[in-house]
């Protein structure tokens, strides 16, 4: 019901990775990003993929499922990997010659490799924004972590209202079809149309701004000492998942480590 | 309820010494030598004419006005004794926005906003949360979103928030103007007890004066000069000052702006039918769906007048899919003799919720090949997977009448209205034009495209501003001719000429009737509330649509505007363009003497 999760496909804000501290599952996201962005090869990209769905379907959300949801991320994935398929110049017996595409095992290899980093690094993130409510996010980063609450509580107020110019822009469409504005073809016309409702949600959007900052305002927001109404806790399950992103993350170095296929991205 | 000892709370004084604003860029000042002194508890209604600075003196006094450099402001004001900006917590304010004035997404986290930003230590916050929400009448969970709420509930959540911070001062700019009557009633009540029991000090802005006349004990009324005009006891003053708020616009209590009765409402005299001389709210005849259908398929909701004899008798609807080549049909000039049936509703069932973007443009193509062939295009009898807003409506819109549509909120008004125009299609049953309004085009609305729309049907949608399309006012009226003729151009390049001087002169008729001739340059955006009204109602007028549809026309209009628009409807309704409104404003219902469809009654 909440914004993140209406703009985003919504996969259920229950189960165990919902009851997570969201600072946890920062963290904890964190820490396998990191180790995915400095390691370029597949073992470790494999191993973090593996050990995230395992964990993902520990906390009742099965590879079926993200299939359906975060089929466009995937989609992205395979691309990527196939563009590096087909440009790469790696060595090896040719599999498939049709004109000036030329794939060979090792181009293969080097665009599977490119698709599985490219998803064990989108994951975590991805996870963390499916999963978590943003004001337990927002209540984390400040309480937490102590970040400027001015910052975050802005953030997250900003954030309802994009919400609100989602449902807009519907409303929108239907209202400039409704004075025979956007029927036109072509990619010109969808272009102006298109610019047209953006700078009408635009308009709206720096008024509702004004506004709510007006409200935010009248409700003492800004100035001087704050108390948090709400506490952020931490239980076993953040002990559980904490230790799980962790043992994910030297898993992955580990292995790769052992087998011999660790490159770091500068190698 | 209370679950600690409340501090004893009393109102705050509010003093004002010669105070005035003055916007920079503007001529005039809006707000001139105010001298009052509001004592602690009194409760104040604030009148005077849109744009008279009601809005910035409450917001001055909540400390959240526009005036960085301030150089806008003048003389002395304090709340308690000190500046207003200096006085956390001391003052509530509360905007007529209800989208903008919920800031978190869950009840309990967002009325415990305030209460957090005062450092109320934490243990004794949610009590006081609990214990708002109570007061305003929500009983809903705490975790609930906000995002489910009405606009009537995010404005007694509002509330909740700022009773929750037990200010001394509760400022309330038109809190009601976007809430329907019910809603409106709720949040009256909610603030009426707050005030009671806590003694808090209250000033409103609101042209609703029945609403608040039994809450307040004061009335101040500004002057179009800035300066105060009337100012004392309420009942008193609201006499005193009553030449002066009618003229401003301001909703007198037992007042409506006189307007003239469109004819097809004088002439309306079919006992057999239900209907009786309009003009009074409870005789406003109302029209029960479904309605009997006759033989012919043909569905008169009350009688055709005696007019409606002549030339064109309305057209099978459902048979004009099918029916002959273009060439037989009406030319789009013919007169339509007011009653004819131009749209026909059967057994309809509708619903926001649309097929995919595909689905709609390959059904929109086969229908049409199915239309040029002179075919039936076959529709699934339902449409799966859409929960009907509303259904079983069977209805007639004809032309030179009005038609008003009721109900609760939620009732499916809006979306019928955008299924007769066109722009949505029905879950099941049919939305059919007559070959009076079709003329050219197939019958089924949904399949025209946006020339052949704004020639048929014009829809004017709540929010004024979704419906801008252009940089300047006039060529936002010369928009809708300029598609129609760009279309007729595709077939005969000579005959623009004379539409486009035709039209011109439509543009310039429409400016005089709007009353916006000095603003035809003007920026839409930049216009005043009624103006930008007006304006909307104005461009679809320009294409001279044979049907208009408007969604809440007057909600939160001053009587003024109110007037103007009645005024522009009739006119419409006498020169034989059908009216639909979707509307909660029974005085609007009267004053069309429109049939009334009511909603999920």
């Amino acid at each position: 019901m909440s914004t993140v999760a209406s703009v985003l496909p919504t996969v259920a804000r229950t189960g165990l990775l919902a009851r997570t501290n969201a600072v946890v599952k920062l963290l904890g996201a964190l820490v396998i990003t990191a180790v995915l962005v400095v390691s370029a090869d597949p073992v470790t990209s494999g191993v973090a993929l593996g050990g995230q769905l395992l964990l993902l379907a520990a906390a009742g959300i099965g590879p079926w499922r993200l299939l359906t949801t975060l089929w466009p991320i995937v989609v992205a994935a395979l691309i990527s990997g196939w563009g590096t398929a087909v440009l790469s110049p790696e060595g090896g017996p040719v599999l498939l010659h049709l004109g000036w595409i030329t794939i060979t095992t090792g181009s293969l290899a080097a665009g599977g490799a490119i698709a599985l980093r490219g998803l064990a690094i989108a994951l975590p993130g991805i996870t963390v924004l499916l999963t978590t409510d943003p004001t337990d996010l927002a209540d984390g980063l400040a309480q937490t972590l102590k970040l400027p609450a001015r910052f975050v509580l802005a953030a997250l107020a900003a954030l309802r209202l994009v919400e609100v110019m989602v449902t807009e822009w519907g409303v929108l469409a239907a209202a400039r079809r409704a004075r025979g504005a956007g029927g036109a073809r072509g990619p010109w016309a969808a272009l102006t149309e298109f610019a047209g409702l953006a700078f009408t949600l635009l308009v709206q959007s720096l008024r509702r701004a004004t506004r709510l900052a007006m409200t935010m305002e009248a409700r003492g927001f800004g100035a001087g000492p704050r108390t948090w109404a709400r506490v952020p806790r931490f239980g076993r399950v953040d002990v559980v998942v904490g230790c799980a992103t962790v043992l994910i993350a030297v898993a992955a170095v580990t292995l790769s480590l052992l087998t011999g296929a660790h490159r770091f991205i500068w190698q | 309820m209370t679950a600690e000892p409340t501090a004893q709370l009393t109102g705050a004084r509010v003093v004002l010494e010669g105070f005035g604003w003055h916007h920079p860029g503007r001529e005039t000042p809006s707000l001139m030598d105010l001298d009052l002194i509001i004592e602690p508890g009194e409760r104040v209604l604030l009148l005077g004419p849109s744009g008279a600075g009601k809005s910035t003196l409450l917001q001055a006094l909540a400390g959240v006005d526009q005036d960085p450099d301030g150089r806008s402001a003048s003389g002395g004001l304090s709340v308690a004794g000190v500046d207003p900006r200096d006085a956390r917590g001391t003052v509530g304010f509360m905007h007529q926005d209800p989208e903008t004035q919920v800031v978190l997404s869950r009840v309990g986290d967002d009325v415990a906003f305030g209460l957090e930003n005062l450092a109320v230590p934490r243990e004794r916050i949610w009590p006081r949360v609990r214990e708002a929400l109570a007061r305003t009448g929500l009983e809903i969970p705490l975790d609930h979103p906000t995002t489910a709420l009405s606009g009537g509930q995010k404005q007694r959540l509002a509330l909740a928030g700022t009773l929750a911070m037990r200010p001394r001062l509760l400022l309330l700019d038109e809190p009601t103007a976007s809430v329907d009557h019910e809603g409106a009633q709720q949040l009256c009540r909610a603030v009426a007890d707050a005030v009671r029991e806590d003694g808090t000090t209250l000033m409103v802005v609101e042209h609703r004066v029945a609403l608040w006349e039994p809450v307040v004990d004061r009335v101040i009324v500004l002057g179009d000069d800035g300066r105060v005009a009337f100012d004392g006891p309420a009942q008193q003053t609201l006499q005193d000052a009553r030449e002066l708020l009618q003229h401003q616009g301001t909703w007198v209590p037992g007042w409506v702006p006189r307007t003239r009765t469109p004819v097809h409402a004088s002439r309306r005299m079919s006992p057999e039918a239900g209907e009786t001389a309009p003009g009074s709210h409870a005789t406003a005849p109302l029209v029960e769906a479904p309605a009997l259908e006759t033989s012919d398929g043909t569905t008169p909701l009350g009688a055709i007048p005696e007019t409606a004899t002549t030339a064109h008798a309305p057209g099978n609807a459902g048979d004009a899919v099918a029916s002959g080549n273009p060439a037989d049909r009406v030319t789009p000039s013919a007169p339509i003799a007011p009653g004819t049936t131009l749209l026909s509703a059967r057994d309809l069932a509708v619903s926001r919720s649309q097929p995919g973007r595909r689905a709609l443009a390959r059904r929109r193509r086969r229908a049409l090949t199915a239309w040029r062939r002179g075919e039936t295009y076959p529709e699934p009898d339902v449409r799966p997977g859409a929960a009907p807003a509303a259904e079983n409506i069977t209805v007639d819109v004809r032309a030179g009448h009005a038609l008003a549509v009721t109900g609760v909120n939620g009732a499916g008004k809006s979306t019928l209205a955008l299924t007769l125009a066109g722009l949505l299609l029905p879950v099941r049953g049919t939305v059919r034009a007559t070959d009076a309004l079709a003329t050219d085009a197939p019958a089924d609305p949904s399949l025209w495209d946006g020339a052949e729309l704004v020639s048929r049907v014009g829809t004017v949608f709540q929010h004024p501003e979704h419906q801008f399309l252009r940089p300047t006012v006039r060529e936002e009226l010369a928009f809708g001719p300029r598609q129609r003729r760009r279309r007729a151009g595709r077939r005969d390049a000579r005959a623009t000429d004379a539409m486009a001087d035709a039209d011109d002169a439509r543009v310039a008729e429409l400016l005089r009737r709007l009353r916006l001739e000095e603003l035809a340059e003007a920026n839409p955006f930049t216009l005043s509330g009624g103006q930008k009204r007006r304006l909307s109602v104005g461009t679809v007028l320009a294409a001279s649509p044979r049907v208009l549809i408007l969604d809440e026309p007057t909600f939160g209009q001053d009587a003024r505007t109110w007037k103007e628009l009645v005024d522009l409807l009739v006119e419409e309704l006498d020169g034989g363009t059908a009216v639909v409104v979707v509307t909660h404003d029974r005085d609007l219902v009267a004053a069309l003497g429109a049939h009334e469809l009511r909603l999920g009654s």
